[in-house]
């Protein structure tokens, strides 16, 4: 069959994206010297990329299956404990001063935290979330008691402390061109999340099982009714969501260099916000979201830090006043 | 009987072992200073009743309208830091109260109003995920404006003179017990908790509370029904947060002293959570029995539990698990099979069992 | 050879009681029209059908196995398709990708059976010449095609269809008969609802008329076309006060 190639595909919005850039460019101006400037826009970058990672399993999650899972933070906590053990462990291959020993160790502690975090997010999801399918009021609220029960278990494991978590030595430390520093850790950092996001699109986009999910997120029972069992696939994407956010937690607690059991708790705030900014079940939103909250998050602790901890707020305001529904609306809400 | 009827306003325990309880814990409360001795119990006892106000409030928003809010410590927050406030700038007396009070209803009215307008027009995931990151914002706000609120550390101020510790109109005590500031100060706060709690009782009992309950259950039906939802739910919010507010103020007016760690943290906000839906969420006296039994165990069943670990310290898991700091492992998981399996918690249960029972023993 | 049989079906959603005990024959091969006004229930015995609502009494029974109680992809897979009132486009993804998962069979875009693909395109060529357009952009009338082209892309036992030409323009119903007059040469068995009394003496080979959520007339079409008094009583009925 052939398709004209005069018709246009659909226009893409380019409008966040822009928003995006502009926010980036807007920066140099204010912050005045370029390197700094520099410096600023790779940690927000990375700081976004791992909130994108955490929280593009969630916001799948809840465009799927209309299930928000107020307790997404224990899979964060779970993954970076898990990554201080292993860390802990590999010592030998973390302080080599070799890079393939490193990376070696911190793709171990990786896969560790994703697995487990998968694990948790299958007990999750049976154990907790299947019960109160469409009921969203209990589904607040038992998610919520997950999450404590989890971080109760953690700390009965590693100890209410919180626990140090080194990166491997060849990884610490900046990259210096002349006046620039930038943190190697981001720059590794930057690039996973980047793969994380090539990866997404690349499922959502080219396979079937990518269909499906978009399908599913826009009518479920459309899908039901053309055959495919879709509740199977929302386990799947229950788990694939909590290890991403056992991931996005080893990241997260490298970037701190240290990890404590309200981790959970206190990156439950951020992702939350930027989902609703990108819009409930859009991968694309929570991607633009991320990236706007981490640079903005950046710019301005530089440049009033006093303000950094409302520009979280004032962000989600700002959009859900220019548009309602987040930044690529999906679900006819 | 029917005077008793009309005080609760027509809402009984309905249980023979509820009214019990409750009969225990008021008698129990009004008598604490005599019955149990020494500053910690009766410390125990202030929080229990600001405990009940607080988490009766929310009540009235989760469980009889069916609203989850996580902003509930910042209106809590917003009195106890009023009173704290207004004594140390306007110096410590019943003028500072008043003004620092009426200050932070006013407060907790707008703020209220605001989200409540904004925000009640969507779903429900969304309202709970607003109020989070209302109430983390404001909890960052409290601890930067340092000049004012004395930022992580809090602010520490004198109480009205009458209620101050070192208010001692009797040299003699009555019955061992000190009548001091500290003494009235804590019947005070019996007093305010018995009225805030009747009022609320009123509140939900009333046809307001009866649209309230019938808009939890179904809202399209209710607006069916011509009722404006949005501002029903609006006023609920309105009306929790003011009378948390109140529990906010007698907390200050206990401690003499206000933080975020003592309002504004997370951490109470969940343990209202744990308590409302273990108590019974929509029952008004399952915040009561909840807040006791939970105070209590805060308090006490560290203590318990650490007997109990003793005896296994040997046994590896079970020690661990045993250990008195986990008690809020087993909280949390009572809080999980309470949602799903008992929705109107222990007090639903009770009263369950009993027209069961009376099922039973049937004509 | 009944394909599709109801028995006493009772449905209730939450505290309403909507299906009252519907005795319903399709036989295979034919186009059976049910027909009634708003409310009589008729939308609901299709979900009823697909399991979307189960039902509470009764039996439905497909090819001769109970399909009562089944989840709804079971019932799919059995072989029914189903083109809701609201059409279930998925507005987001192109009418290519629309069609890719209605044809099960196929993972990718080169696997669809070309010579059945052909034929689609035949009858609505408006598919193929947005074939790369998101499907939420097409006008009501092309994504009301795109509906009935996604459940034919594969050969289906019985096709579910729920008041197609509601909101068209006369010329594209004219085009929707035509389509449904191709399936139905192909002995393709159809259960349709329809307002529209004249489609539906167009296509109908049997009709089923409801009220008050129970079948009150079934028969041959033919028979109700020509019986003018009947068609009163009964289209009294469909075509009454309440709206």
């Amino acid at each position: 069959m052939n398709a004209p190639a005069r018709i246009p595909k659909a226009q893409f919005d380019f409008k966040p994206l822009a928003l995006l850039a502009g926010v980036a460019a807007l920066g140099l101006p204010l912050i005045g010297s370029p390197s700094t400037w520099v410096t600023l826009t790779v940690a927000g970058l990375a700081m976004g990329l791992i909130i994108f990672i955490i929280a593009s399993g969630l916001t799948l999650v809840f465009g799927l299956m209309d299930v928000l899972n107020f307790g997404h933070g224990v899979f964060i906590a779970a993954g970076a404990f898990v990554a201080t053990s292993v860390i802990a462990g590999m010592g030998g291959w973390a302080e080599a001063p070799g890079l393939w020993p490193n990376l070696g160790a911190l793709f171990v502690a990786m896969l560790a935290a994703m697995a487990v975090a998968g694990a948790l997010g299958f007990a999750f999801e049976r154990l907790i979330v299947r019960p109160v399918y469409g009921q969203h009021l209990k589904q607040i609220l038992i998610t919520m008691g997950g999450m404590i029960v989890g971080e109760e278990i953690i700390k009965m494991i590693w100890g209410p402390q919180q626990q140090p978590l080194p990166l491997p030595t060849s990884l610490r430390g900046s990259f210096v061109f002349g006046d620039v520093a930038i943190e190697k850790y981001r720059v590794l950092a930057v690039a996973i999340g980047l793969l994380v996001f090539a990866v997404l699109l690349w499922v959502l986009g080219r396979t079937k099982i990518g269909l499906l999910i978009r399908a599913g997120v826009q009518d479920r029972e459309m899908v039901e009714s053309l055959g495919y069992r879709i509740r199977r696939l929302f386990v799947g994407v229950f788990v694939a969501g909590s290890a991403l956010a056992g991931l996005g937690g080893v990241m997260w607690g490298l970037n701190q260099q240290i990890v404590s059991p309200q981790i959970g708790a206190q990156v439950n705030v951020l992702i939350f916000i930027v989902i609703i900014i990108g819009g409930l079940g859009s991968t694309l939103g929570c991607f633009v979201g991320a990236l706007l909250m981490g640079l903005l998050a950046n710019y301005i602790g530089f440049l009033a830090p006093k303000l950094a901890l409302f520009t979280n707020i004032a962000l989600m305001v700002a959009i859900l006043l220019w548009r309602p529904q987040g930044l690529y609306p999906v679900k006819t809400v | 009987m029917t005077m008793l009827s009309r005080l609760l306003s027509h809402d009984l325990p309905r249980n023979r072992w509820l009214a019990a309880a409750l009969l225990l814990i008021v008698l129990g409360l009004a008598f604490a200073p005599f019955l149990f001795p020494g500053s910690k119990a009766l410390g125990v006892a202030a929080k229990m009743l600001v405990f009940i106000v607080l988490v009766a409030s929310y009540d009235l928003l989760l469980g009889y309208t069916g609203i989850v809010s996580f902003a509930h410590t910042m209106f809590f927050g917003l009195g106890a830091y009023g009173v704290a406030i207004a004594s140390n700038r306007m110096g410590e007396g019943w003028a500072a109260v008043a003004t620092g009070t009426a200050a932070a209803l006013a407060l907790s009215l707008l703020l209220s109003l605001v989200i409540g307008l904004f925000s009640l027009r969507v779903k429900a995931i969304f309202f709970a995920m607003i109020t989070l990151a209302v109430a983390s914002a404001f909890q960052t706000l409290a601890s930067q404006l340092s000049e004012l609120t004395g930022g992580e550390d809090g602010l520490s101020f004198r109480n009205p003179a009458w209620l101050s510790p070192s208010f001692e109109p009797f040299e003699q005590p009555f019955l061992g017990v000190a009548l001091d500031g500290k003494l009235l100060c804590y019947y005070l706060l019996f007093v305010a908790a018995v009225l805030l709690f009747l009022l609320l009782l009123r509140i939900v009992n009333s046809p307001f509370g009866r649209v309230l309950q019938a808009i939890r259950e179904n809202d399209f039906r209710a607006e069916a029904l011509g009722y404006r939802t949005v501002v029903y739910r609006t006023l609920s919010n309105v009306l929790s947060a003011l009378f948390a507010t109140l529990a906010g103020v007698l907390l200050a007016l206990w401690l003499r002293y206000t933080g975020p760690d003592t309002t504004l943290s997370f951490e109470i906000m969940l343990d209202i959570l744990l308590i409302v839906v273990i108590g019974g969420m929509g029952t008004m006296y399952g915040a009561v029995l909840g807040s006791v039994l939970f105070v209590l165990a805060q308090n006490y069943l560290q203590d318990l539990l650490k007997l109990t670990s003793g005896a296994f310290d040997g046994v590896p898991l079970l020690g661990t698990v045993l250990s008195p700091d986990r008690w809020l492992l087993w909280l949390g998981v009572l809080f999980v099979l309470s949602v799903y399996h008992f929705p109107a918690g222990i007090v639903g249960r009770l009263r369950v069992l009993r027209s069961g029972a009376a099922r039973r023993e049937g004509p | 050879m009944s394909l599709l049989e109801l028995r006493g079906v009772h449905t209730h959603i939450g505290a309403y009681h909507i299906l009252h005990g519907v005795d319903l024959s399709v036989r295979e091969g034919e186009v059976t029209m049910l027909l009634g006004r708003n409310g009589a229930g008729k939308t609901t015995t299709l979900r009823t059908i697909m399991g979307l609502w189960p039902a509470s009494a009764g039996s439905v029974t497909f090819q001769g196995r109970t399909i009562q109680g089944l989840p709804t992809p079971d019932i799919a897979q059995a072989g029914i398709g189903y083109v809701p009132e609201s059409m279930g486009i998925f507005g987001d993804l192109t009418v290519q990708e629309n069609m890719l998962l209605a044809a099960r069979s196929a993972r990718r875009a080169d696997e669809f059976d070309a010579k059945r693909l052909q034929w689609i395109f035949g009858l609505f060529p408006a598919l193929q010449k947005f074939w790369l357009f998101p499907a939420g952009k097409l006008s009501g009338g092309q994504k009301q095609m795109l509906a009935v082209a996604r459940a034919i892309v594969e050969p289906r036992a019985l096709l579910l269809i729920d008041e197609p030409s509601k909101g068209l323009a006369p010329s594209i119903i004219q085009n929707l008969v035509r389509a449904l007059r191709e399936l139905k040469a192909q002995r393709c068995t159809v259960l349709l609802v329809e307002q529209n009394f004249s489609v539906a003496r167009a296509l109908g080979d049997r009709v089923a008329v409801m009220d008050n959520g129970r079948v009150v007339h079934a028969g041959e079409m033919a028979q109700l076309a020509e019986d003018e008094a009947l068609q009163q009583r009964l289209l009294g009925l469909s075509l009454g006060a309440h709206q």
